[in-house]
């Protein structure tokens, strides 16, 4: 009888194993659907000429140059604003503020509310704040603001997580010598927690590049026949491209669409590589 | 005497961690604070060097004189204190750095930029904390891969190196092998000539080894101070006599 | 020297304050101008048309601002994309924290992390041209635009999410409290559905709660893949839109400043930011009510 119950448990303890795995299972055949039909659709179409052309009304002249310079552009722009930012806010919580003062339990309620608002609202945000109120226009400066204030929080908290890994006695063995904080915090706790803050860096800047809702908010254009040359000039960007291309009924232009996914998911996956990469690193020192 | 403490009170919040504390700390010589864990005696010498101020709501009371001046007026230069005032921690704390930058972190810091100074800084610290002979053909190797020992001896490298005149020890051979507390406790023996040495322990045997002069802490008061010669033969107070002979910790 | 040093020290100092400074003022901006535009919208639509009209028609004539269909097509998505990702995602976190050896969590891991990076615009497309092909075949009468669809994307899309906050919650379970069960001989289905949930409840409570707050700001997949037709329907595979859809399809074309489709668009965002924000609130509130002390 006894016996007869374990194995009823044993039995049943498999079928739940089972059944995990083949959520894991579904997880993992999910992603590669999907990468198999972006490429089965898409892989086709990507050319050097694709990757260099001006987008077109004819599908086989499209290319995604315009949408490729935006998005480097608007990055780059949105790296130089987002990242100082993060980590100043990030080193003013962990190592100024006093954290018991309602001050700084606001900023950081405050912060992690931000971090579940909806990218499109930051786009609101950005019409009426970067492109009407300071009249910055439907350009690659409003467009690189708004996606620095979207990943801002995410950059603060992963930062936070890389300072406080810092161990407490390297910083009391820098204070002890009379090195002031900030001395203290480019020589030893900056250099330790780097790595950290690159990673976290990393991952939301590549989520900024993936942003359209955002942009599409801020009037960023589906079809750009120029490349950009300065930072007020007006834009488009790869997911942008996608989207214009994925929402026409023609089924040549759902192929390129597939093509710019493409070129969009190498971007992202080699920004992944180097922070999976970082973070081993980071890993292993810490073991 | 090189540090007077005159009616010294400390207080972490409510707790008061220290009362009214008086001490006569003399120049070239080594100091041990002794007392069952709790007692007060890290926190006494992180008065010393002000290190208190990044804990948050702390409070100190009274007067500490360093070479006759209060060193807890705002007056008093934080950072010349603890050029000053030297500090070895519990456990060996060095940078993530090469041996070579962990020396020279402090003067850097403080504006030294000269090569060949820093240069001649990193041999003469390294040779006084005795660590010279052992890493001076690997100076540019990370910090990390010394021993224990090794690794206190080159954070006391690194604090000689900012030219002190005090060294504070917070317990600095408790997570160090016997062979290597030898030779740090050896190393006690020739800093004494020339810097003033406050070395916390938790062993009665390193206080009564290497210190010259003894303090007992016990609930944030010091019960006696004497030299160690009379504290450990001849203490006169029952309950300074309980602790050296272990009959509570 | 030493004075610089300090000038210097007080320098940084503040200019950190003034950074931090930045996330108040962005909240600030946010409210200020969803408030702002929303006041003079409720100014020309009365606050109950919008709330409880039936019908959607705000660039039509003649004009309705009933705000429900975009309401309930927001609310399927939320509801059907959670079928997908709730359970799921418990069943990975379980599978991970409580099943897997250090070694398959480390091939695992990243897979999820890599399906949670994927940029909501290649969700869509995969729900335009495979999924909405797929549902199609089985349902004929599904529409080319449909919740399905939609809805199965942005339930893998938030899977991980999911998974992920549950997993820290339930790594954070001292193993002493396992081995206690393990030593009376349980199983590990015993110990994770008797122990391990139950005392994570709450996290997992909290990570329900923020998959559906990010399910209903979700926006590029239901642009592409559930349509543009403010329909009140509550069938899954007919089309509709969300209110992040309308916002989309209203920003695609030109909209001038102190229109009423302006006013518009910023009506329903105001909303979504309040839904959004509460859920969130509510997420959090129940991670700080519940917190789990071992």
């Amino acid at each position: 009888m006894n016996k007869k119950l374990i194995r009823r448990r044993r039995l049943k303890n498999a079928l739940f194993q089972g059944v995990l795995i083949s959520i894991i299972v579904f997880s993992i055949i999910m992603l590669l659907l999907l990468l198999y039909q972006v490429f089965k659709v898409g892989f086709s179409h990507l050319s050097l000429s694709f990757i260099t052309s001006m987008p077109s009304r004819f599908a086989d002249r499209a290319g995604i140059a315009s949408a490729l310079a935006g998005s480097i552009w608007t990055i780059s722009l949105t790296i130089l604003f987002a990242i100082p930012l993060g980590v100043g806010t990030a080193l003013y919580l962990e190592e100024y503020a006093n954290k018991q003062s309602w001050w700084t339990k606001i900023l950081e309620l405050n912060i992690s509310n931000l971090a579940g608002v909806p990218a499109i609202v930051y786009g609101m945000l950005g019409l009426a704040v970067f492109v009407r109120f300071l009249n910055f226009q439907r350009s690659i400066l409003s467009g690189a603001l708004t996606l620095a204030l979207l990943i801002l929080p995410v950059i603060i908290v992963s930062s936070q997580e890389a300072l406080k890994s810092v161990p407490s006695t390297l910083k009391e063995g820098s204070y002890a010598l009379g090195v002031s904080k900030w001395q203290t915090i480019t020589g030893v706790i900056l250099p330790f927690s780097i790595p950290g803050i690159l990673t976290g860096s990393i991952l939301a800047v590549s989520r900024a590049m993936g942003e359209a809702a955002p942009l599409i908010m801020i009037g960023a254009a589906g079809y750009i026949g120029f490349m950009p040359k300065s930072p007020l000039d007006s834009f488009t960007v790869l997911p942008i491209q996608i989207f214009n291309w994925t929402s026409r009924p023609q089924a040549e232009f759902q192929d390129i669409a597939a093509a710019g996914i493409i070129v969009l998911l190498v971007l992202l996956l080699s920004m992944n590589a180097i922070a999976i990469v970082l973070r081993n690193k980071y890993q292993n020192r810490m073991d | 005497m090189k540090i007077i403490y005159n009616n010294v009170d400390f207080y972490y919040g409510n707790n008061h961690a220290l009362k009214s504390v008086n001490l006569n700390i003399e120049e070239n010589k080594i100091t041990a604070l002794i007392g069952p864990s709790g007692c007060g005696k890290s926190t006494f010498i992180r008065t010393l060097n002000r290190m208190y101020e990044h804990i948050p709501k702390t409070k100190i009371t009274g007067e500490i004189l360093l070479d006759n001046e209060n060193i807890l007026t705002d007056a008093y230069d934080l950072a010349e204190l603890r050029k000053k005032v030297g500090m070895v921690f519990q456990k060996p704390n060095p940078f993530p750095k090469s041996i070579y930058d962990n020396v020279i972190y402090g003067p850097k810091k403080h504006g030294l930029k000269n090569k060949d100074a820093l240069d001649s800084l990193v041999e003469k610290s390294l040779r006084k904390s005795a660590l010279w002979n052992e890493v001076k053909d690997k100076l540019n190797k990370s910090a990390l891969e010394l021993s224990g020992g090794q690794q206190q001896r080159l954070c006391i490298a690194r604090c000689l190196a900012v030219e002190p005149e005090v060294l504070l020890m917070d317990e600095p051979t408790s997570a160090l092998d016997p062979q290597s507390t030898l030779k740090i406790e050896e190393l006690f023996q020739t800093l004494k000539e020339s810097y003033s040495l406050v070395i916390v322990t938790h062993s009665m045997q390193q206080a009564a080894r290497v210190s010259d002069q003894t303090a007992f802490f016990l609930n944030g008061e010091i019960i006696e101070t004497g030299t160690t010669d009379d504290i450990f033969t001849n203490p006169k107070d029952q309950r300074t006599n309980d602790y050296i002979t272990g009959r509570f910790s | 020297m030493k004075k610089k040093i300090k000038k210097r020290e007080f320098i940084i100092e503040k200019s950190l304050i003034l950074f931090a400074g930045i996330s108040i003022i962005t909240t600030l901006a946010i409210i200020v101008t969803l408030f702002g535009e929303t006041f003079q919208f409720f100014k020309e639509i009365p606050i109950m048309d919008f709330l409880t009209g039936k019908t959607w028609a705000p660039t039509l004539v003649p004009k309705s601002f009933g705000v429900l269909p975009l309401l309930v097509g927001t609310l399927m998505i939320a509801l059907f994309s959670s079928i997908i990702s709730l359970p799921l995602g418990l069943g990975s976190a379980i599978y991970l924290s409580e099943y897997a050896k250090k070694r398959t969590r480390k091939i695992i891991k990243p897979i999820l992390e890599l399906l949670a990076g994927i940029p909501s615009i290649v969700y869509g497309f995969f729900a335009l041209t495979f999924i909405t092909p797929l549902i199609r075949q089985i349902l004929p009468q599904t529409q080319i635009f449909n919740v399905a669809s939609a809805s199965i994307a942005v339930g893998i899309m938030t899977l991980p999410m999911v998974a992920s906050l549950i997993e820290d919650a339930m790594m954070a379970v001292p193993n002493s409290v396992r081995n206690g069960a393990y030593a009376l001989g349980s199983t590990k289905m015993e110990v994770a559905l008797k122990i391990i949930i139950p005392s994570t409840s709450s996290s997992i409570a909290s990570a329900f709660v923020l998959a559906i707050s990010r399910a209903i700001g979700e926006t590029m997949i239901v642009a592409i893949a559930a349509g543009q037709s403010p329909v009140l329907t509550f069938n899954p595979l007919e089309s509709i839109q969300t209110m992040t859809g309308f916002m989309v399809n209203m920003s695609l074309g030109e909209i001038s400043q102190g229109t009423l489709e302006y006013k518009t668009v910023f009506a329903v965002g105001t909303m979504l930011f309040f839904m959004t924000l509460i859920m969130n609130l509510v997420a959090k509130g129940i991670l700080y009510r519940n917190r789990e002390r071992y």
